[in-house]
């Protein structure tokens, strides 16, 4: 059961990301994610990360999405054109591609380890007091470090957004 | 496989169920106005009114489905789809009572049972984040109707939306997180188990009623009000304000993808009731102790109800109000006589030992017993929904989103730095 359901949503997640890049209208390739950040929410919650998979879902598939969704919508963003030009990418494109996926899988063939395998449903410490506990006492750095990074960003944001008004 | 076909079953009734809740909520929202602006509402179709629901749904169904020619087709067609499921879900992880056993008993030869269960489809860990990430995802619904219409007026409502939801999620959800402190945990029906009890004798335990006295009430303030925005309800129902926007987002939908739009927008203010009523007013807890006799409220409520139908069979308004009213008298009075007896059986539980069917009719209405206080809590919460949309006059747009960002939001934030650092201190 638990296989299945894995096969069912990576396949949607690998669908999604495929549908993003050959979409040709910015609407289409952003449902394209939010389908592929809801699939992989669903793996995660498969091999037991159910808050990660809830953060997924909130922040990712919901928050920041929809901001790409309202912005896209915003500028009435067309279709994007091609440009038919590059006749080189043409003939060497698809070889090139070829041998990339050759390479990477067969580099990511040679870093797993060939013994373990992963069993759904063994994997415990993924609820929301596991996860703030290690936040708060083992990545206590990291975190404050990062909020401290966001909270920059976040003025960054306010003087960029004061410089255009003026 | 038992839990397969037990699944079945409650997703069956729970759909069932919530689907005929949300066409009779229009009903009594269409009563309540009506009642408020002195008019008498739905009244040609049954008594009082009772089958309008299906006759707008016959309505609905057999409008003729057009598809204006100058939208996207797909995400037009997919954006009433998407509504309607993302405000369906969430309902999944709701629990709407205490626990469900039903001892083995003999169907036409075939045993079945002993039932052991919960009332609710699931109980997740996370369900509180659950809500918070699916009703997220409704956002899409009314942002693409409004994008995929091609019509400036569709366009606007949804941005509008969109903005609006993003806004009002923040506070939302700083104003969930405030009872989570206290009660820590993330899963309703552990949430509930939390609130039951009461303090010195009377006061429940529910949320609102705990910890220094305003910081949860303010908690609950904000949440009803974020939730408001968050369905697009007056007065914030800035997408779909007709003097402006016309329709808003779904101004260029007809017949059924219409209707999907509107049962979307009812079933989310069903949910966040539900939402509310789990994680504030302690949820099927009744509101005061077994002992003053709580339980007997739903037996009399159910005998008043009964008693009034035949008094007005009586003096019937209309001639066939003569036969039907005394069947809804004869069903209350019957439930009230349930209620009452697992009342009795609450009290003197020997006055019915030996009696096979009293004694499971009995037990029957006392699993019944949590779901009444949880409906009553919620339906409560929808009537104040309601009663404010017959109140409140429209927020300007500017003033919508100033309200969530300089007085909604920063107020949330310190309320839940008070609540925390009470949760630190003791």
């Amino acid at each position: 059961m638990d296989a299945l359901l894995f096969m069912i949503f990576a396949a949607v997640a690998v669908v999604c990301g495929v549908n993003l890049v050959l979409q040709t209208h910015p609407i289409s390739s952003a449902l394209s994610l939010v389908g592929v950040m809801a699939a992989l929410a669903a793996l995660y919650l498969l091999l037991g990360g159910e808050f990660i998979a809830a953060a997924q879902l909130v922040v990712y598939a919901g928050a920041i999405m929809v901001l790409f969704v309202f912005v896209i919508m915003l500028l009435n963003a067309g279709t994007e054109h091609k440009t038919h030009k590059s006749s080189w990418a043409k003939i060497a494109g698809v070889p090139l591609l070829v041998a990339f996926l050759g390479m990477v899988a067969w580099l990511i063939q040679g870093l797993v380890p060939a013994t373990e395998s992963v069993v759904f449903g063994e994997f415990r410490k993924g609820t929301a007091l596991e996860i703030g506990r290690a936040l708060f006492t083992t990545y206590l750095l990291p975190f404050e470090l990062t909020s401290v990074l966001i909270l920059i960003a976040i003025l960054g944001a306010i003087v960029l957004a004061r410089k255009e008004i003026e | 496989m038992n839990f397969f076909i037990l699944t079945i079953i409650k997703a069956a009734l729970v759909a069932f169920i919530l689907l005929t809740a949300l066409a009779y909520l229009q009903w009594l929202e269409r009563k309540v106005l009506a009642h408020i602006q002195l008019r008498v509402g739905p009244r040609r179709v049954g008594p009082h009114g009772l089958l309008q629901p299906l006759a707008d749904v016959v309505k609905l169904i057999t409008k003729e489905d057009m598809i204006p020619s100058h939208v996207s087709k797909v995400f037009y067609m997919l954006a009433p789809f998407i509504a309607v499921m993302f405000a369906l879900i969430p309902i999944a992880v709701i629990p709407f009572g205490g626990d469900l056993n039903i001892p083995a008993f003999n169907l036409g030869g075939m045993t079945i049972g002993p039932i052991h269960s919960t009332m609710e489809l699931t109980d997740l860990n996370i369900g509180v984040l659950f809500i918070l990430g699916i009703s997220g995802m409704g956002v899409y619904g009314v942002a693409l109707a409004g994008w995929a219409s091609n019509n400036k007026y569709s366009l606007l409502g949804g941005l509008r939306s969109s903005a609006q939801m993003i806004s009002y999620e923040l506070p939302m959800a700083l104003a969930i997180a405030t009872p989570l402190l206290a009660l820590n945990s993330l899963s309703f029906r552990t949430i509930v188990n939390a609130q039951a009890g009461y303090m010195f004798g009377f006061i429940p335990r529910w949320t609102i009623f705990q910890g220094p006295f305003p910081f949860m009430f303010i908690a609950f303030l904000l949440f009803i009000i974020a939730a408001f925005a968050e369905t697009n309800r007056v007065p914030f129902d800035l997408p779909e304000a007709e003097n402006e926007l016309v329709a808003g987002f779904h101004t260029e939908y007809g017949s059924m993808k219409f209707a999907a739009f509107f049962m979307a927008e009812y079933c989310n203010m069903v949910t966040v009731s539900c939402v509310a009523t789990l994680l504030f007013l302690g949820g099927w807890q009744p509101p005061f102790p077994a002992v003053y006799g709580s339980s007997l409220v739903p037996a009399l409520l159910f005998i008043g109800a009964g008693l009034i139908s035949f008094m007005h069979a009586a003096s019937p308004a209309r001639p066939f109000d003569r036969y039907t009213l005394p069947v809804v008298g004869l069903v209350s009075l019957g439930l009230g006589g349930l209620f009452a007896g697992a009342a009795a059986f609450e009290m003197f539980p020997d006055m019915v030992k030996g009696n096979a069917f009293l004694t499971g009719s009995a037990a029957a209405a006392g699993m019944m017993m949590p779901i009444v206080w949880f409906c009553a809590k919620a339906l409560v919460i929808l009537f104040v929904y309601i009663w404010i949309r017959g109140t409140l006059p429209r927020f300007r747009y500017d003033q919508l989103m100033s309200f969530a960002w300089t007085f909604l939001f920063p107020v949330a934030l310190i309320n839940l730095f008070l609540v925390a650092l009470w949760v630190a201190l003791t």
